[in-house]
């Protein structure tokens, strides 16, 4: 069997969401009057990011859970 | 009109191309066999193949074009997804995935080879590949180009590096590679282009604000006022809205020859699904890849909708063709600015990775359906049969690289010789159009004889060129846009006379299939028919599925909402 994709994608997401996030924090916030309306968007659109890579993490983690049960019984 | 992208930006970019090469690395060691490189070893769960299925699709043309079209005939673009699309995709689930995953054939070539004869499987083999290696360099010809016009980086240095990205991943870890890459590419698009659509729609003061808009942008193009905003409303004949097409040539044209002709039988797509790891799977992989297909429009249209509309309010920050403003605006640069205009640096970097994967993994779909087709379907059956598996996964990875330097030179040719190309795609709509009446002919009637399709698919082949010899839209020049024999049909766009050639190759492919069977022998017996036509194939039982997991339910259920989502905006 192949890994779960979910991993990779949960780690880049929330990767990106925290760059995000974090420069949205520091950032000169001219740069939201110029481009996105007024809206500090690389903040709030990172916490989108940020929880959408947290989540498949935990769907990674619960599946890597689930089926390590019934091998192990295997193993015995 | 360059694009500064920042630190941060370039820093996201280099992150995601270093998880696609990671993701390659780390399949390397589970490619044992041909099966694992060409079929990952059909293995994958569905939602991956489903989110891949849509993805291989979502190439450069998806997002630059329909962004395009947006821009330039409104919503009717919707058409190329809740018609031209979502019905094909119901129907390949229920009705022709059982025969492409249940006949275990490797490839499409290989079913017709497996239902008809091998001049039949010879002849979808030699075109699909051709045209699969010409379509990845138009591609990277076309990242190429857009990266030098934005950021004024070199093309040269574009064609290399995103050439050795894709050649990189596929050669280590084969179609899972490409099909996983292509799932993150999907959450790329998704979540880098929502913002933008939330930004702009914003801006332009919601969806009655955009409709308000858009009423200038028809009127002073002498159409109805809703043109852009309605989408079946103004299609009575073809000279009532900018596409140029007509409720007929747009439902039989698009709706059922070219859509069911491309997502039905394009191993590019097919691919995908035959990877997936059970006929469940397999079966659930296009209505799986329906549902986001259907929301599409709201993420490439409709940005193209609303650039068009704050153009028209006097925010001229589109450009023209070549900076000429003769040659009008340059539609493809819509969904580029846009992200110039509404992203700061930071989620700019999103943004723009997005777009270059999309260019990416559109290359890697088609690169992966070649190396397939030319190792089973060219070089194990015509020129090195009975070979060792082992040989066969050599091969495959060689003609990766084999298929990556020909659609360099495509690209090179395509930036030096526009005409070559346009060449081409013509010749490839000729060979595409009539297939999928082989197709409907050899899945539902068993008489269908290999010498009826073969001829069949011939005749669908030379009528859509004579077809396209006598006619020509106005205002094209004759010889490349047709006309060529004689200037017998006029059309009120290229796009009408396309759709027309469509649906005049497909019913001289369907008619002469029927009298060439009728006038042959059938060669294949009902017992070797098993698996291939729909009338000698036990039914899959789906019976102890939950509702969510049987094809017909689900089938039903989108076919449902796209329904409603026409007559939303109708």
């Amino acid at each position: 069997m192949n890994f779960d994709l979910r991993l990779p994608i949960g780690i880049m997401f929330s990767l990106f969401g925290l760059i995000l996030v974090i420069f949205g924090a520091v950032s000169d916030k001219a740069i939201y009057e110029k481009h996105s309306l007024g809206i500090n968007i690389n903040l709030g659109w990172g916490a989108v990011l940020l929880v959408f890579g947290v989540f498949m993490l935990f769907l990674t983690w619960r599946a890597s859970i689930k089926p390590a049960q019934p091998q192990r019984r295997d193993k015995k | 009109m360059h694009i500064q992208l920042g630190g941060i930006d370039y820093a996201i970019l280099l992150i995601y191309f270093g998880f696609v090469i990671g993701i390659g690395w780390v399949l390397k060691r589970h490619m044992k066999g041909s099966t694992d490189f060409f079929l990952s070893g059909r293995s994958i769960p569905a939602w991956v193949t489903g989110l891949a299925f849509l993805s291989a699709n979502l190439g450069a043309q998806e997002v630059i074009g329909m962004a395009a079209s947006g821009a330039k005939y409104g919503i009717m673009t919707s058409h190329f997804y809740w018609l031209g699309a979502i019905p094909a995709m119901v129907f390949l689930a229920i009705f022709m995935m059982p025969f492409y995953y249940g006949s275990r054939a490797r490839s499409v070539p290989e079913y017709l080879k497996l239902r008809f004869d091998e001049k039949t499987r010879g002849f979808n083999a030699i075109s699909f590949a051709v045209m699969t290696v010409f379509s990845s360099g138009i591609s990277l010809h076309a990242l190429a180009k857009l990266l030098q016009t934005l950021l004024g980086w070199d093309y040269n240095a574009c064609i290399a590096v995103s050439a050795f990205i894709v050649l990189v991943y596929i050669f280590l870890g084969g179609l899972t590679s490409a099909i996983y890459n292509e799932v993150l590419q999907f959450f790329m698009i998704v979540l880098g282009f929502s913002p933008l659509v939330f930004l702009a729609l914003k801006d332009i003061g919601g969806w009655s604000g955009l409709q308000q808009k858009l009423i200038p942008v028809a009127t002073s193009q002498h159409f109805a006022a809703g043109t852009w905003s309605e989408s079946w409303k103004h299609m009575g004949s073809s000279l009532e809205n900018p596409m140029g097409v007509g409720w007929f040539g747009m439902t039989m044209g698009l709706g059922f020859v070219l859509s069911f002709g491309y997502w039905c039988t394009d191993f590019l797509v097919v691919q995908r699904a035959m990877a997936a790891n059970s006929m469940s799977a397999a079966r659930r992989t296009p209505l799986i890849a329906a549902i986001p297909k259907m929301l599409f429009p709201a993420l490439v249209i409709l940005p193209g909708m609303i650039a068009i509309a704050m153009y028209y309010a006097g925010d001229h920050f589109l450009p023209f063709v070549d900076n000429n403003p003769a040659k009008g605006i340059d539609y493809n640069m819509t969904i580029p600015m846009l992200l110039a205009k509404y992203f700061p640096t930071g989620l700019l970097g999103i943004g723009f990775t997005a777009l270059m994967a999309s260019f990416m993994s559109g290359m890697a779909g088609n690169v992966t359906a070649f190396n397939t087709v030319w190792t089973y379907d060219i070089y194990q059956s015509y020129l090195a049969p009975k070979k060792s598996d082992a040989h066969y996964l050599w091969m495959g990875r060689w003609a990766t690289v084999f298929g990556i330097l020909v659609s360099i030179g495509c690209a090179y040719l395509a930036s030096k010789f526009n005409n070559i190309m346009d060449m081409l795609q013509l010749v490839f709509g000729f060979v595409n159009a009539p297939l999928f009446a082989t197709f409907l002919l050899g899945m539902f009637w068993r008489r269908t004889t290999g010498h009826g399709a073969f001829f069949g698919l011939l005749g669908g082949t030379l009528g859509a060129a004579f077809f396209h010899g006598l006619a020509l839209s106005e205002g094209a020049d004759v010889g490349i846009k047709g006309g060529w024999i004689a200037k017998e049909f006029m059309f009120h766009s290229e796009m009408g006379q396309n759709f027309w050639m469509a649906i005049v190759a497909w019913t001289t492919c369907f008619a002469l299939t029927i009298i060439i069977s009728l006038a042959t022998k059938r060669t294949k017996s009902d017992e070797e028919l098993k698996g291939l036509v729909y009338s000698l194939t036990p039914k899959p039982e789906t019976a102890h599925e939950p509702w969510y997991k049987q094809p017909v339910t689900v089938g039903i259920l989108v076919l449902l909402a796209t329904l409603i989502l026409n007559i939303i905006f109708w």
